[in-house]
């Protein structure tokens, strides 16, 4: 018991790392590791991987936030339209078959990898105009680039683009009990041209917040192994503190460069989802 | 006002409520990661998680029980339960923070995100 206890641990200290540099939170890992490696069913390890992005959300923005990378009024604006959209996914579920969502949300974020591989020489965005909603709530900000060294202003553009994607990030992890976080870098990145770092720094913060809410109905329906998900919770601690520390020093093009492979994989694997039914 | 200012005055007010949020996210990880260490090391010294094998309590009432037998498996969850509140908690949080700030446009904004939280968690509830 005491060796798989430390593997799992082990594991979860590199979901920890990844998620909190990519700001998807920690469920890509979790999920196939346990599920693969170890055998877990897959409810139980959707359970665990919540618990993970749970851990990788509020480790890494304790210190996304106290190095301002974190816009917490981007986020908690946003958190309206994921949670609402949490809601409409939960009523979906039980309404309809997802396959066509599936495809729709596949080809979305096709097109945010090749938005994303456009501007991929960009470090930073520029020329982005303040939208008036952005203005009006003071959702611009600043944060201080370790990897330039340079402080960084920053405009919010396109927020209603930007509201109605994370709407859908929202249905997404309703509909799949997923923390969708591609979609919310997506939502910030490529429609509200804020900087990548900032984006996948927000994204693990916001993604707490639903994730919360799933794991809470995990947690009655006895989904979540109290064995397996301690470890889990515990590395991705561990994990997300260290990411947290590495993400601040690459480069927004090196972490765009991670990041594109992960989303035409998590494309490819929904299409697959959809087509298998 | 100009708008300068303006700015000026919404990025003092975010510097405080990030400062609150931050601390509050501290706390509730801290904690969490303390109670479920100590529960899984008593679990692995003892080999013994309480309860029969493969089973474990999902309501409050038994957790608590098990709590008080010191129960390791029953530790690891009070834990787990802190860690899921983490995120509820920094939501309102920074609901008094922005009522501290006179930002009501945020506190509005926080209320809702709370509400619907407290809406889905019911509705789960409801569906299993």
């Amino acid at each position: 018991m005491t060796a798989i206890v430390i593997e799992i641990f082990l594991i979860a200290i590199l979901a920890g790392i990844v998620g909190s540099i990519l700001g998807l939170g920690g469920g890509i890992v979790v999920t196939p590791a346990l599920t693969l490696l170890f055998g877990v069913d897959i409810n139980h390890a959707i359970g665990a991987s919540l618990i993970s992005v749970i851990a990788t959300s509020s480790g890494s923005a304790v210190a996304y936030i106290r190095d301002r990378i974190t816009n917490v009024r981007v986020g908690m604006f946003l958190e309206i339209a994921t949670t609402v959209g949490a809601i409409t996914g939960a009523f979906l579920a039980a309404l309809i078959a997802p396959n066509f969502l599936y495809f729709i949300f596949a080809l979305l974020l096709l097109y945010s990898a090749y938005a994303m591989v456009k501007k991929g020489k960009e470090e930073i965005p520029v020329n982005v105009p303040q939208h008036p909603v952005a203005e009006k709530l003071g959702l611009g900000g600043e944060y201080y680039d370790k990897a330039l060294g340079r402080k960084i202003t920053y405009n919010v553009d396109r927020v209603y683009e930007g509201f109605g994607v994370m709407y859908g990030a929202g249905v997404v992890s309703g509909l799949l009990g997923i923390g969708s976080g591609s979609f919310k870098v997506m939502a910030m990145d490529v429609f509200m041209k804020m900087p990548l770092k900032v984006s996948t720094a927000t994204s693990n913060f916001m993604m707490g917040v639903t994730a919360a809410a799933s794991a809470g109905i995990y947690f009655l329906r006895g989904d979540i192994i109290p064995v397996i998900s301690a470890p889990v919770a515990l590395g991705v601690l561990v994990g997300a503190t260290i990411g947290a520390r590495i993400m601040q020093r690459l480069k927004s093009k090196t972490i765009r460069k991670l990041f594109i492979p992960i989303m035409i994989y998590i494309a490819f694997q929904m299409i697959y989802q959809g087509w298998r039914g | 006002m100009s708008e300068q200012q303006q700015q000026a005055k919404h990025q003092e007010r975010t510097a405080e409520v990030e400062i609150a949020v931050s601390k509050m996210l501290r706390i509730g990880i801290v904690l969490a990661g303390l109670v479920i260490v100590v529960g899984l090391i008593l679990f692995l010294v003892t080999g013994d998680s309480g309860y029969p094998e493969d089973t474990f309590p999902t309501s409050l009432p038994d957790i608590f029980q098990g709590v008080l037998q010191l129960k390791s498996v029953a530790i690891i969850e009070v834990g787990l339960i802190l860690l899921i509140l983490t995120p509820v908690f920094r939501v309102f949080v920074s609901m008094l923070a922005f009522i501290h700030e006179k930002d009501y446009r945020f506190v509005v904004i926080s209320i809702f995100v709370l509400i619907i939280l407290a809406i889905s968690f019911v509705l789960g509830k409801v569906g299993t």
